[in-house]
């Protein structure tokens, strides 16, 4: 957990914008405003923007996200700021995820009307992965998650891949940016959209790529090991941003 | 980018968005300035009926309405509709009741990192509830269309996905740029519950800190029911006009309701009871647990207060006080 978050904040420069979530991606987003991006603007979709976080919100709406901050607004205009194109990134999560970066936050089942499992559905995850410029998908890696279809896409990724994202209407030149795993980390083919190995976390093999993704991930000739944290990094993750482990603490 | 083939969502449109029949509404509503305060129990009784379309402010876990919710499971309101606009514990509170039997569904079931409602995913996958789905940006724009008196607003989210599917927005064309872009239908909901800050007796109030959808949801709603910290003196609204989120024409009854968002958090206030919360996860995982932790602290207590005080009274708000300074 600690080497996931730590790569994803190393992904958000100085002077970026970047809506987040609670744990992970609210973790990663901290990091990088604590080490190398101390002019990252975190926004929160409930109207938090520009907080100097103190500590892990529990909620994206709570005191927390507006703790010192430049400005407390609505939802309404939080998504305006993305729809406008003023935000770089943003850091999503879901039960699953296919071969395009499709996400799945809104039920198990093939019936719509009797899921076999509820979950809260889009909240604001649809929006930003429509709107904003990148997308980043934070999460464990195994083939229940990694699936060849995801049972309802709550939130678009390059969709059937190919040109198929811009022509549903969505924003050109937007879309999913990386996923980072346990395993590795993936970005996307340029033309056909499937998803790629980019970098191998240190300690993993190409089998743990192939097999813990029901569908096949790409494998270039070439591809990075990834640089695992640093002692300064690991420090201020484990001393300012989660000194409770809510968040490394995780398996 | 294709225009041809737009698609419509299959979902059911609960409310229509017809805004001759909202200005008309709006238009007969009266705006003298007349002294609004009531009880939580008197707002609910004239205002809620079975059958009406419910929006809460606040953010699920963040100010909100708690002493309103609480009554409508009381007062054993039935068949009511909601918007799930990050519904978390307000969602929980509702479920617990059985109180609705349609929802514009968000975001439902969960309470973000504190972890999936037990109870309320159970009505939701019983096949009870029907439910069209829509997102948090679609949700937010829906009340804000309905706040500008417009049927629809045009929007570039949920497209392409089955988040639309199972919505009720349409695919439309641009009429300037030929652009393929969705359009959400104006939300008029029967009834608002708003947790505020700071309100005066005509209902003019102040909220501090993100207001997520409720200067809108204000706008919007045929009927406004307001609890807050505090009532203050009317002067202290004219003192500063820039602060005030919600004019008293909106509004149909206002309730001083001091700590009226616990469990959840207050901006400036008190931070969540997160002891408390966790407490009703836990309870919800045995049903025959859970019903009787329901009728402890709402079914068999008087009113609000009662309820806060089963769960640490004034001390507990001290702490939470405390929480919110991190001190």
């Amino acid at each position: 957990m600690e080497l996931m978050v730590t790569i994803a904040s190393r992904n958000l420069e100085d002077g970026a914008v970047v809506v987040v979530g609670t744990g992970v991606p609210c973790a990663a987003a901290m990091l990088a405003q604590m080490t190398q991006s101390p002019n990252l603007t975190i926004l929160f979709e409930a109207g938090g923007i520009a907080p100097l976080l103190p500590s892990m919100p529990i909620s994206v709406g709570d005191s927390r996200t507006t703790y010192k901050g430049l400005k407390s607004t609505s939802m309404a205009e939080i998504m305006e700021f993305c729809q406008a194109g003023i935000v770089d990134y943003c850091f999503l999560g879901g039960a699953q995820i296919d071969q395009y970066g499709n996400l799945n936050s809104t039920m198990i089942g093939t019936d719509y009307n009797k899921p076999i499992t509820r979950f809260p559905g889009s909240g604001g995850a649809n929006d930003l992965a429509s709107l904003c410029w990148k997308t980043m998908v934070v999460t464990p890696q195994n083939q229940k998650r990694f699936v060849k279809k995801v049972d309802f896409v709550t939130t678009p990724g390059y969709l059937q891949g190919g040109n198929s994202r811009t022509e549903a209407g969505l924003p050109v030149n937007t879309g999913p940016y990386k996923v980072i795993t346990d395993i590795g980390v993936y970005g996307y083919h340029p033309e056909t959209r499937q998803m790629m190995l980019l970098s191998l976390h240190p300690g993993k093999t190409l089998d743990d790529v192939k097999n813990n993704a029901e569908f096949e991930i790409l494998i270039p000739e070439k591809y990075e090991i990834t640089e695992e944290p640093t002692d300064f990094e690991l420090k201020i993750l484990r001393e300012k941003v989660d000194p409770n482990g809510l968040v490394i603490g995780r398996k | 980018m294709s225009t041809k083939n737009l698609q419509t969502g299959q979902g059911e449109l609960f409310m229509s968005p017809n805004v001759e029949d909202a200005r008309a509404f709006f238009h007969q509503k009266k705006k003298l300035m007349t002294n609004k305060l009531t009880s939580v129990k008197e707002a609910v009784e004239r205002y809620i009926h079975n059958g009406d379309y419910l929006a809460i402010g606040g953010f699920g876990g963040v100010r909100i309405p708690t002493s309103l919710l609480h009554e409508v499971i009381r007062q054993q309101k039935k068949n009511l509709g909601f918007s799930g606009h990050v519904a978390t514990h307000d969602c929980q509170i509702l479920s617990a009741g059985e109180c609705f039997n349609r929802c514009d569904a968000a975001y439902i079931v969960g309470l973000e990192a504190r972890g999936l409602s037990t109870n309320a995913r159970r009505l939701f996958e019983s096949g009870t509830i029907q439910v069209t789905e829509w997102s948090n940006a679609a949700l937010s724009w829906r009340f804000k269309a309905a706040a500008m008196g417009v049927p629809f607003l045009p929007c570039r989210s949920m497209l392409g996905t089955d988040t639309f599917k199972y919505s009720a927005a349409k695919e439309i064309e641009c009429p300037f740029t030929g652009q393929k872009l969705l359009a959400v239908p104006a939300l008029f909901p029967d009834v608002a519950f708003i947790h505020v800050h700071r309100a005066d007796i005509y209902g003019n109030c102040q909220i501090d800190g993100i207001l997520v959808a409720d200067d809108d949801i204000a706008k919007a709603s045929k009927h406004v029911i307001i609890t807050t910290e505090k009532i203050i003196d009317h002067e202290e609204i004219r003192r500063e006009p820039g602060k005030t989120i919600i004019p008293f024409w909106c509004v149909d009854a206002v309730i001083e309701v001091p700590f009226g968002s616990y469990p959840g958090n207050m901006p400036g206030e008190y931070y969540s009871d997160e002891e408390h919360l966790a407490e009703w996860l836990k309870k919800e995982k045995n049903p025959e647990e859970f019903a009787a932790f329901i009728r402890k602290n709402i079914l068999e207590t008087k009113d609000f207060y009662e309820y806060l005080q089963l769960n640490g009274g004034i001390q507990k708000i001290q702490k939470l006080h405390q929480t919110e300074h991190l001190l």
